[in-house]
């Protein structure tokens, strides 16, 4: 080889689009990488594909006509949309509500984070290359929750069961049993989980030290949720800024040790363990009364502003809403989870594989729905 | 000549039932190991679902990306499909159903079927995908690491049987199975180990990793191509599993049955186990699969080979 | 500790400031937002989490709202700042935390808010070519369509 044929042989980066259609970048989240062979230069995420504009238009629907539409912020976790939505709103209107609902609530939001943390677990799995079989097997039993809401409130994935001052429906006849029935048959299925993958060899060494997220990091991004407890941090809404019921339940925060993606796995695996403690707890404190809603749907609240949040699945969910004293809320404000935790990953590929990228993305365990609003 | 002819047919034939046996089998034990059923509307229990899935590729228009590289992107997938057929001839199903007995019989099926990577890796480069070009370099340098400790486990049967020739390998095995003796114990599961990576099956997929690559190195391929594809892929675990089946279970030595019915129970029981291991593991990573072929399976696989040596000169 | 004991660490400090009366938020100029947040992250009260950054269009300013917690203290407090129509730009917290990053840019791209110094202050949510700031009360568009008032 002569010396100008060297010369002209040189190595550059690769640029790569990975989304918006892409198997595993959980619906059209388009990442922009850089490439050094298999490694990871430079990550650049692009988001709004999905973008509905969700609060300008809040500025335009009632109070109650907006419940619909927060079941599409998080949409494998609605419940939990529509509890933190109209919470904000009851809060506003210094609304209190009866027992009955509260506990009704509580029941719901948890067996929706449980059916939430399943489609995270699977979907991992799946990232890692597990083809399939365990995002069936969370799916097997994602869909024994999703009958029971069907039962309660006749929808099975945007629920728009909570209203303004309780909730739609009471429990129906006999629920109660079916989601004994459950707890009991969940709780087997976490133990096999454990069995099956989470301290496979192969299932560790994809993701153990992969995707370090530190303590301070975490909170510096403003990263919530299991996400934020995996980094070390005990922080939890329903324990810390306690709301409806929570402090008379008696459940653990699972903390991870390192922050890195097999602990976020482990801390929403943990996670159902204690939702299913406190489902079967407020099961078996759920007071008589009548949670449906006995006031009229149009609520005019007098100018102010509040901030909430609740903690959802995939973290806090934050709702600002600013009323002038008409029926439409002035200015919505959705605090998202998602957003702020996938604004972590860029810190998080550098210098790591292609095959990493999915399974940080898959640990971090984002929903485009509520990123893009 | 007329004979060569019919063997011939006879062994197309076999391939592509056998392929669509196994395309068909696949989905099932697939299906029952995620709790599901699996194609069950084509025939009894979905058995003709392979035939249907045929029409459709066969129907489906034949897509070429503007910028491929054509004469390479056309060829690619006869490369893919042409070795894993061709290492039919010296594969014995039985005492004297053997395609062609070669003296090298072993090394000619090493030999033929590392063919395929070049398939793999033009598709790859053909393509002009990003996603397949790194499919493609990823196979290049999955298949190259692992045939090492692949051959390395072969010989130590090799030097058992004092010969290269698959009818010899399988006599040698006539009072008992290669895979009673410790040494062949191990250099059966390093082989089944490297095996899995030479055909590109999970753990060790990353060539067409679906949640990276989305397809990997036939990611652009559409209709008849794809299906060669898939043909390739389980011809090459047909013959993967063959080999185990002659090399570590005693070929067709079997009581009562005929030689060929022991041959391909137990070859599909080989092909079981490696269904059964790629839809229960997730995927390895590119880094820590090298890391796992150069750093533990080819030293596992030396060290064997030396104790074999030791123990046949003592 | 309660938003009023909040308010009165950071009045001795920034007389300044001023309490919103309805809300209880603090309210400061836009001139000593960056002076003023540094000592919230630094100082004792220890805000280490900047959740929510968000604008408010009143037609004749635009308020912009941040809202601190701080996850080693448990509390939190809401910072305002009101700018007026025609000088919507203010100093961008991205150095401080670095969550602003991303809600300032989504504010950028709802209100118009132009944050000075900030890495990469591109639309977000809207495509990169979009035309004008969809949140703003005067913001229309043929395909928004308003009900009727109740």
């Amino acid at each position: 080889m002569n010396t100008s044929q060297t010369k002209d042989i040189c190595t550059e980066e690769f640029l790569i689009n990975m989304g918006p259609q892409h198997p595993s970048t959980h619906g059209v989240l388009s990442l922009e990488l850089k490439l050094d062979g298999e490694m990871i230069r430079d990550c650049t995420a692009h988001i709004g594909y999905l973008h509905r504009s969700m609060e300008k238009l809040a500025e335009n629907r009632t109070y109650t006509q907006f419940i619909p539409y927060t079941d599409r912020l998080d949409y494998v976790a609605s419940m939990n949309n529509n509890m933190g939505y109209v919470m904000a709103v009851e809060k506003l209107l210094n609304l209190e509500i009866s027992d009955r609902a509260k506990y009704i609530r509580v029941i719901a939001a948890e067996l929706n984070r449980i059916a939430s943390h399943l489609i995270a677990i699977g979907t991992f799995a799946q990232d890692l290359g597990a083809f399939a079989t365990p995002l069936f097997y969370c799916f097997r039993e994602r869909e024994k929750i999703i009958d029971i809401f069907d039962q309660i409130c006749g929808n099975r994935l945007t629920y728009n069961y909570m209203r303004i001052g309780g909730v739609q429906f009471d429990l129906p006849k006999g629920i109660d049993e079916k989601i004994k029935k459950f707890i009991k048959y969940m709780r087997s299925k976490v133990d096999d989980y454990d069995w099956l993958l989470t301290y496979n060899t192969i299932f560790l060494a994809r993701s153990k030290h992969i995707g370090l997220l530190p303590k301070d990091l975490a909170i510096n991004y403003s990263v919530s949720g299991p996400n934020l407890r995996a980094s070390g941090v005990k922080w939890d809404l329903r324990k810390d800024e306690p709301y409806l019921v929570y402090e008379k339940l008696e459940f653990d925060i699972p903390v991870g040790e390192n922050g890195d993606s097999w602990d976020r796995y482990k801390v929403r695996l943990e996670e159902i363990r204690q939702s299913l403690k406190i489902v079967e707890q407020a099961l078996g404190a759920l007071p008589e009364g009548d949670p449906t809603v006995k006031i009229g749907r149009i609520h005019k609240p007098s100018p102010s502003e509040i901030y909430l949040r609740t903690e959802n699945p995939r973290g806090e969910l934050g709702f600002f809403i600013i009323s002038d004293g008409s029926a439409y809320p002035y200015r919505l404000k959705i605090r998202s989870p998602s957003f702020s935790n996938l604004a972590v990953l860029p810190e998080l590929v550098k210098g790591l594989k292609i095959a990493d990228i999915v399974c940080i993305l898959g640990s971090l365990d984002i929903l485009m729905g509520e990123t893009d609003r | 000549m007329l004979m060569m002819l019919i063997a011939g047919i006879a062994v197309l034939a076999f391939i592509s039932a056998s392929a669509m046996f196994l395309i068909w089998w696949e989905r099932k034990v697939s299906a029952h190991i995620q709790s599901r059923f699996g194609p069950m509307r084509v025939g009894w229990h979905g058995v003709l679902q392979p035939i249907a899935d045929a029409v459709k590729l066969l129907l489906k228009e034949d897509i070429r990306p503007a910028e491929a590289d054509k004469l390479v992107w056309w060829l690619a997938p006869f490369f893919a499909v042409v070795p894993p057929v061709m290492a039919f001839a010296a594969i014995p199903f039985g005492k004297s159903l053997i395609p062609k007995d070669l003296n090298v019989g072993i090394l000619y099926i090493m030999a033929i079927s590392s063919v395929c990577v070049i398939g793999i890796f033009m598709a790859g480069w053909g393509s002009n995908n990003k996603y397949s070009l790194l499919g493609g370099m990823r196979s290049a340098a999955q298949i190259v690491s692992y045939e090492i400790p692949m051959i390395l486990s072969m010989i130590t049967v090799v030097m058992h049987a004092n010969s290269l020739s698959m009818q010899k390998i399988v006599e040698a095995q006539s009072r008992h199975w290669n895979i009673l003796h410790p040494n062949m114990l191990l250099a059966a599961l390093v082989y089944t180990i490297a095996a899995t990576a030479e055909v590109n099956r999970a753990p060790f997929d990353i060539p067409e990793a679906e949640s990276e690559l989305v397809a990997g190195f036939h990611t652009e391929y559409s209709g008849m191509k794809f299906a060669m594809f898939f043909i390739g892929e389980y011809t090459n675990l047909f013959i993967i599993a063959a080999i185990s089946t002659t090399l570590f279970f005693g070929g067709w030595h079997g009581p009562f049955l005929p030689p060929v019915v022991w041959f391909l129970s137990k070859t599909y029981l080989c092909i079981f186990i490696w269904m059964w291991v790629r839809w229960t593991f997730p995927r390895a990573r590119v880094d820590q699969l090298m890391a796992f072929a150069w750093k533990v399976l080819t030293p596992i696989a030396f060290v064997n080979l030396a104790i074999t040596g030791w123990l046949l000169l003592k | 500790m309660r938003t009023n004991e909040i308010f009165m660490a950071i009045k001795t400090d920034f007389p300044e400031a001023r309490q919103e009366e309805e809300t209880g938020a603090v309210i400061i100029p836009k001139e000593s937002l960056l002076k003023i947040t540094q000592y919230l992250k630094n100082h004792r009260l220890a805000f280490d989490n900047l959740h929510c950054i968000t604008a408010i269009d009143r037609a004749e300013r635009v308020e912009l709202a941040y809202t601190l917690y701080s996850i080693s203290e448990h509390h939190g407090i809401t910072l305002k700042i009101y700018l007026t129509a025609g000088e919507e730009n203010v100093a961008s917290l991205a150095e401080l935390w670095k969550s602003a990053n991303w809600l300032e840019r989504e504010v950028y791209d709802l209100f118009g808010v132009i944050f000075l110094n900030h890495p990469d202050l591109r639309r977000i949510l809207n495509p990169y070519d979009w035309k004008g700031h969809p949140l703003r009360k005067s913001y229309s568009h043929p395909e928004v369509s308003i009900k009727p008032r109740l």
